[in-house]
């Protein structure tokens, strides 16, 4: 089966998932990460020129703020022009096919499209569509991927933990609807992490998630034991309505992340979230903002990563 | 006319002939099989070197999309495509808009197939009314009108209650009843397999949703003393039901789509929509029992599930984007491909499209027995070619096929004893 991610020199053109993308690729992404942090950190003047004259469009089927802003700082930070559209509130509604739309920006002449859309497969539609020379980054497609956030998450875990090749990291929550924890899998798996746990009740994990390579554990008691990175997950209300789970309340006290629980971890645990979070449902306020919470530096860290995949994207990073 | 289809290799699964033995067709039936009965003089002569000479295929399944969907496909285009993979009968089921519900819309159906002159029509009619799974059809009026049994197609029905005394109705004149199980609760909002195509994040649709819908419609089958046929059955759970109530003695059949007999949810890659069916392909593991269920008999027969979709349905995000796969054409070398890849003769592999489907639906037909109509398929049994969008005689374009090279290609196809299709590579 062909690789929809790679052109046939074997070479990043779209993002559209982590599953199936060599080390090697997800390595160098990395490592332009890191170069561009000194451009956030370090300077004054916060811009690169690598794509100047480039039209970037953030095409967002699904609300997002965060996502969309941070994509946004990224490619200024590049200094390429950007174009933010909420389709959710425009074509959709009037009747306009997913790729009718598509065609429409291209016809703009748009270089590269950021997309995020509530129907898994809807971004690897995007890339099969369009001309070779335009780039599609996946911004998270249904329970499918949601690439650039593993990515950034493999950043932190790298900044902090230095090696991937010694670790146990856990992945707590809601696993059978988050296009997180899917990508995040594919990615600890793919840059060597020996052991990856998901800890979750039934009703919130996929069949055969052990075909994955990971570790199923019910129990947070005995599934945060010794890992040295915690992941967490956002709970959807909407899993109360669907006879998923019980109560909020019942969640939080069984896979809820205290700092009763994280004591299990070892002592230089990191935890992790993608957010936004629910604070007193999947995590403990006491958490989210103590010594081992991560959470504010993966924002940061997003900005960079972003800026890495959109210029290897484009042939002009590292 | 008279025709003789000479030196061609006869296989007539029923009544196990399968050797080089000339055909001879007289007013429009097999008048002889080997040498000319007295005073015949051929009109036509077909070369059939080479060829094998088979009844012609009857198709349990084939969508035309008339009435209510015509920019999909229409009875033209679609009786076309059948002639051409060699189809000379098929039953087509309800789901149209409206469904099958209504002797007018029936009587219709049929007028218009009769005229085009093409393969046998015989519609399936709803259950229920709109398929809606709560009145009953006036079966009995449907019948006169040329319904052949009666379905849900993929409409739910989730009143156990209506379901038994649809059954009990039916049965009152002896009709058959069509289903294929699923369980509407399980199944909400699925699209996939509930394995490991979950990598996908697309909403799952479990075994035992198939599983038991179909021990529910076992028991009230046996109960109610109903010919019930099981409809494109899709995992090794519901193989192994079937087989065992076979054993026990329950009057049923069972048919396999011919997209499933070969795909898994492995196929999907990274969401090809041409592979988003109804059911969701399963595991190989599914796959292999399916395969196996043909081989012991515990599935009756294959269909091709033709259900010609219009190339903007496809182009959506695979959840969203219809399900289907045009089939009509991919039913021989699909089926050949089964015995083939189970070392069976290629008689077993035409058993299951010619011989099989004509007992489920009730016909003489599927047999070159002296004075059956001539229905004939001849074709090509090595000839390998490749499956592409732009030749296929459907008006629906899209299957998990394309792109692949199948073997086994329809030469002629002669309905009541006249010859309605040739390949361009005879003309």
């Amino acid at each position: 089966m062909n690789n929809p991610q790679l052109n046939k020199h074997g070479e990043l053109q779209h993002l559209l998932s982590t599953e199936g993308l060599p080390a090697p690729i997800l390595r160098n992404i990395l490592d332009t990460a890191a170069s561009y942090m000194s451009v956030a950190e370090g300077r004054d003047i916060k811009k690169l020129p690598l794509l100047h004259g480039k039209s970037i469009f953030n095409i967002f089927f699904e609300n997002s703020t965060r996502t969309r802003t941070t994509f946004e700082i990224a490619a200024k930070r590049l200094s390429a022009d950007v174009v933010n559209l909420n389709i959710g509130s425009s074509s959709a509604s009037k009747g306009e096919t997913l790729l009718d739309t598509v065609d429409n920006l291209c016809a703009m002449h748009a270089d590269m499209f950021v997309v995020r859309h509530s129907q898994s497969g809807a971004a690897h539609l995007i890339a099969k569509h369009v001309a070779p020379e335009i780039h599609v980054i996946n911004a998270g497609d249904g329970r499918h991927a949601h690439p650039t956030q593993a990515l950034l998450d493999m950043f932190t875990i790298r900044h902090y933990k230095k090696e991937f090749h010694n670790l146990r990291v856990a992945i707590i929550g809601d696993i059978l609807h988050s296009r997180v924890a899917r990508s995040q899998i594919h990615a600890l798996t793919t840059l060597g992490v020996p052991e990856v746990r998901v800890i979750a009740p039934k009703t919130l994990l996929p069949s055969c998630v052990d075909k994955l390579g990971v570790r199923v554990y019910h129990d947070m008691t005995q599934g945060l034991r010794d890992v040295d990175v915690v992941m967490m997950l956002r709970l959807q209300n909407e899993r109360m309505q669907d006879a998923v789970l019980p109560s909020a309340q019942e969640y939080f006290k069984y896979y809820g992340l205290t700092q009763e629980k994280l004591v299990l971890a070892k002592t230089d645990a990191i935890v992790m979230h993608p957010g936004p979070m629910n604070r007193g449902v999947e995590i403990d306020s006491s958490v989210a903002d103590g010594t081992q919470s991560v959470i504010l530096p993966q924002v940061t860290f997003g900005i960079a990563v972003r800026m890495a995949v959109m210029s290897t994207l484009a042939g002009v990073g590292q | 006319m008279n025709i003789q289809i000479k030196n061609g290799h006869l296989i007539d699964p029923k009544n196990q002939i399968d050797g080089l033995h000339d055909l001879f067709i007289v007013a429009g039936k097999v008048a002889a099989i080997g040498s000319a009965p007295a005073g015949f003089v051929a009109q036509q002569v077909i070369d059939a070197t080479g060829l094998v000479v088979a009844p012609g295929l009857i198709d349990l399944a084939a969508r035309l999309r008339e009435p209510g969907y015509e920019y999909k496909a229409t009875l033209e285009s679609e009786m076309d495509a059948a002639v051409a993979g060699g189809i000379t009968t098929l039953a087509c089921p309800p789901d149209t808009d409206p469904p099958l519900d209504e002797p007018g819309l029936v009587e219709m159906l049929k007028h218009r197939a009769r005229a085009l002159n093409k393969a046998h029509v015989y519609p399936v009619g709803a259950l229920t009314y709109g398929l809606k799974g709560a009145k009953l059809t006036e079966m009995a009026e449907l019948a006169d009108a040329g319904c052949i049994a009666f379905s849900q197609a993929d409409a739910a029905l989730t009143d156990t209650r209506v379901l038994m005394r649809a059954m009990q109705y039916a049965a009152t004149f002896g009709f058959s009843v069509w289903l294929r199980p699923q369980d509407s609760f399980l199944a909400r909002d699925g699209v996939a397999h509930d394995g490991e195509v979950a990598r996908l994040g697309l909403p799952a649709i479990p075994v035992c949703a198939e599983s038991i819908a179909l021990s529910t419609m076992l028991q009230l089958a046996r109960e109610a003393g109903v010919r019930l046929h099981v409809c494109r059955i899709s995992s090794a759970e519901g193989v192994a039901l079937v087989r065992a109530a076979k054993q026990q003695g329950l009057a049923l059949t069972c048919d396999v789509s011919a997209n499933h007999v070969h795909l898994s949810e492995m196929d999907i890659g990274f969401f090809n929509a041409n592979c988003h069916l109804v059911p969701p392909l399963r595991s190989q593991r599914d796959r292999d029992a399916l395969h196996a269920g043909l081989l012991d008999g515990a599935i009756d027969a294959i269909c091709s599930d033709h259900t010609p979709v219009d190339e903007d349905a496809k182009q959506l995000p695979f959840a969203e984007a219809e399900a289907g796969a045009t089939g009509l054409e991919l039913l021989l070398p699909l089926a050949l491909k089964w015995a083939k890849h189970g070392r069976r003769a290629l008689a077993d592999g035409l058993a299951k499209i010619t011989l099989q489907p004509a007992r489920i639906l009730g016909l003489d037909a599927g047999h070159l027995s002296v004075g059956a109509a001539a229905d004939v398929c001849v074709f090509d049994p090595d000839k390998y070619w490749k499956v592409e969008s732009a030749a296929l005689k459907s008006q629906g374009k899209n299957t998990p096929f394309i792109g692949m090279e199948l073997q086994g290609r329809v030469r002629y196809t002669l309905v009541d004893g006249q010859l309605i299709y040739q390949s361009k590579a005879c003309q």
